[in-house]
């Protein structure tokens, strides 16, 4: 395969003295879709802010697109094509739909492009077009989740970490969402990290998995793998 | 109906023995240790009176038996106010300019152009701490500690080196964006509760500083003997050329404060609709949430508390000449709180809400100085009083998606 798009080695981060990751190390190539499964205070969302510089790492070294970005503030990485879609959508409530949307290509300064990205956004998202100029905080949970996501594609990314996009959502939506998940990487090419809690439309939609249990990775394996696996089916699919 | 009116008795009986409780306190021990009850339970009498009679007007008007009055006044205001609203906004500009511009012709007695100067300082203020407050969302409680750098920037260039206000000016402007820089920079990790603890004590700082430091700003004294801000007047007498007057008459002192205020209403405004003024609604909104989107919020934030700090720097420069003196005691936190306050009540986020504050905060003051003892009382009691009734402020921000519209 060719040379990973993102690669974590050996990344260890803690909050205060609870180590919230134990040397995780991960792959991602170019045009994959992984997944990244695990229970509740497994270390999923602070492996994702970790890779985004949220949360400083301790020790390791994650590399982006031939980059150690270990270091680099956060700010910085929307323009090297690296975006999140946090946990729990965390929209600017407050701002209108279009502002959200104008704010995830912060970076960019370039109008007509932020417009026609605007255009681009609608064509999969059209609910927006119609909410342009409500307040994102008095959207459905759907329609936020919707907005949290258009909001990343702004920035046009290279790689998209997705933090449990089917939280809180019907099964109806999460199917949609996960379509949706599915053209964004096939039609533009966006590599996906996807982090759910829904393991099996999780591993479904993506070509490997990362199992993470108490802040280290225990189990990587191509996702039919793991969906046939039975200790994953008895843990993670409730059976 | 009829239970939701009892509750609403209920609660202001109950209020009504609690404000007995408060008001006995304050007006029914003597300084010399002596009780009264008589003069607390006359003005209690007075407010439980006045509290039934709006009550029962209340009531009245809940219960539909005011309607025959009510609907006529509903429907003449309704039908202003949309005839209102198809005026276009530069009219109302415009007239608004007007009437500043003709207000010394119109109100001509010193106290009533002291008042405006006053309100227009605080304008200024107000809208600088707006900056920080409401776009950027950072609770500022020292913001008063860049209107002192900015009155002393100018006082003691002016009476050490000679300055003239005009020159002194982006001086003023400078070293309140270093000040606000200084003490931004430390802040800029705390949040909330803890954030506003740390302003609160910068703002100290920098008055004690005022205060203490004797042999440069005369400590407690404060600083005598301060130029007004003067003007090019042309002349003819010979040939033509220029006179530099000094604007010793209040009016003109007025046009000054009004041309500071709309200077910085203007400059609010832009930064307001910018990519900045977005970003920093972004950081207000939630500051993880921005950064993962490519702000820069510690570069941003920075700049946030350097521009809000930059119009009280003006401001106070403003301030220095108009007065000819400053001391530390023009920059205690009460100033800090005051603007606050306007920022609060009049709309976070809202241009117009925030002059609208300032001008009803400076106003409810003046009127309130024959209430002497009880000026700051009564204050208060109006205060709670819009905050119930206009929680958003008197001029609440008109959001939803107001700059997108604009964009196209
Ligand atoms: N800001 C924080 N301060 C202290 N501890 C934290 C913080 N954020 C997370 N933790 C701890 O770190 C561990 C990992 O949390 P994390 O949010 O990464 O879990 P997760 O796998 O995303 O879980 P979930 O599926 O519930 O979202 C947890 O034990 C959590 O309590
Ligand atoms: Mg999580």
């Amino acid at each position: 395969m060719a040379e990973p798009i993102l690669e974590l080695v050996e990344v260890s981060a803690s909050y205060g003295k609870i180590k919230a990751l134990k040397e995780i190390s991960l792959k991602v190539y170019p045009g994959e879709i992984v997944a990244m499964i695990g229970a509740n205070g497994a270390g999923k969302s602070t492996t994702l802010m970790a890779i985004c510089g949220i949360v400083p790492v301790q020790a390791g070294t994650i590399v982006y697109a031939g980059t150690p970005i270990t270091t680099i503030s956060a700010e910085r990485l929307p323009v090297m094509g690296l975006c999140q879609v946090p946990e729990g959508r965390r929209i600017f409530p407050r701002l209108s739909v279009k502002e959200n949307l104008i704010l995830g290509g912060f970076y960019r300064t370039d109008k007509s492009a932020i417009d026609a990205d605007i255009e681009r956004v609608f064509s999969y998202f059209p609910v927006l077009k119609e909410r342009l100029n409500q307040q994102g905080g008095t959207l459905s949970g759907g329609e936020q989740q919707i907005l949290a996501i258009g909001r990343a594609l702004m920035s046009r990314p290279k790689l998209l970490l997705l933090d449990e996009p089917s939280l809180g959502l019907a099964p109806m939506i999460v199917q949609k969402i996960f379509d949706i998940i599915s053209e964004i990487n096939t039609q533009e090419g966006v590599t996906i990290l996807l982090v759910e809690q829904n393991a099996n439309l999780a591993l479904q939609a993506s070509s490997r998995g990362y199992v993470l249990e108490t802040g280290a990775v225990t189990m990587a394996d191509t996702a039919d793998a793991l969906l046939a696996n039975p200790k994953i089916r008895a843990a993670y699919l409730g059976e | 109906m009829i239970r939701e009116l009892r509750k609403i008795w209920k609660s202001c009986f109950i209020g009504l023995l609690w404000f007995l409780a408060l008001l006995w306190p304050m007006t029914g021990i003597n300084s010399d240790g002596t009780l009264t009850f008589a003069r607390p339970l006359e003005i209690w009498l007075i407010v439980v009176v006045a509290a039934v009679v709006i009550m029962l007007i209340y009531s009245a008007n809940k219960s539909g038996m005011l309607a025959p009055f009510t609907r006529p006044v509903q429907t003449a205001a309704g039908g202003l106010a949309g005839q209102a609203a198809r005026l276009p906004i530069w009219v109302w500009l415009l007239v608004a300019l007007g009437l500043a511009m003709f207000y010394p012709v119109i109100f001509t007695s010193r106290p009533a152009h002291d008042v405006a100067i006053n309100v227009l300082i605080y304008i200024s203020l107000g809208l600088g701490l707006n900056i920080v407050i409401g776009l950027a969302g950072m609770l500022d409680l020292g913001y008063i500690a860049f209107y002192g750098v900015g009155a002393y920037t100018y006082a003691l260039l002016n009476v050490y080196l000679g300055f003239s206000f005009w020159t002194a000016l982006p001086f003023a402007a400078l070293f309140a964006a270093i000040a606000g820089c200084i003490i931004g920079y430390p802040t800029l990790r705390m949040r909330g509760d803890y954030l506003a603890i740390v302003t609160l004590a910068f703002g100290e700082i920098v008055r004690l500083i005022l205060n203490n430091w004797m042999e440069l700003t005369n400590g407690p004294n404060g600083v005598l003997g301060i130029d007004r801000p003067t003007m090019l007047v042309p002349t003819f007498d010979d040939g033509f050329g220029f006179e530099v007057i000094s604007l010793r008459k209040l009016y003109m002192l007025y046009y000054v404060a009004l041309a500071l205020a709309v200077f910085t209403m203007l400059c609010v405004y832009r930064l307001n609709y910018s990519r900045i003024g977005r970003a920093w609604e972004a950081i207000r909104e939630d500051e993880t949430a921005a950064e993962l989107m490519g702000v820069n919020t510690f570069l941003l934030k920075l700049l946030a508390y350097a521009m809000g700090a930059v119009f009280a720097g003006l401001a106070g420069a403003f301030f220095a000449g108009r007065m000819k003196f400053v001391s530390p005691e023009s920059f205690t936190f009460l100033e800090s709180a005051m603007v606050l306050c306007m920022v609060v009540l009049g709309g976070m986020a809202s241009i117009p809400g925030i002059i609208l504050g300032a001008a009803a905060l400076v106003l409810m003051q003046e009127w309130f100085r024959e209430f002497e003892t009880y000026r700051m009382l009564v204050f208060g009691g109006c205060m709670v009083l819009m905050m119930l009734f206009r929680p958003a402020g008197l001029i609440p921000a008109r959001r939803m998606g107001r700059r997108s519209e604009d964009d196209e």
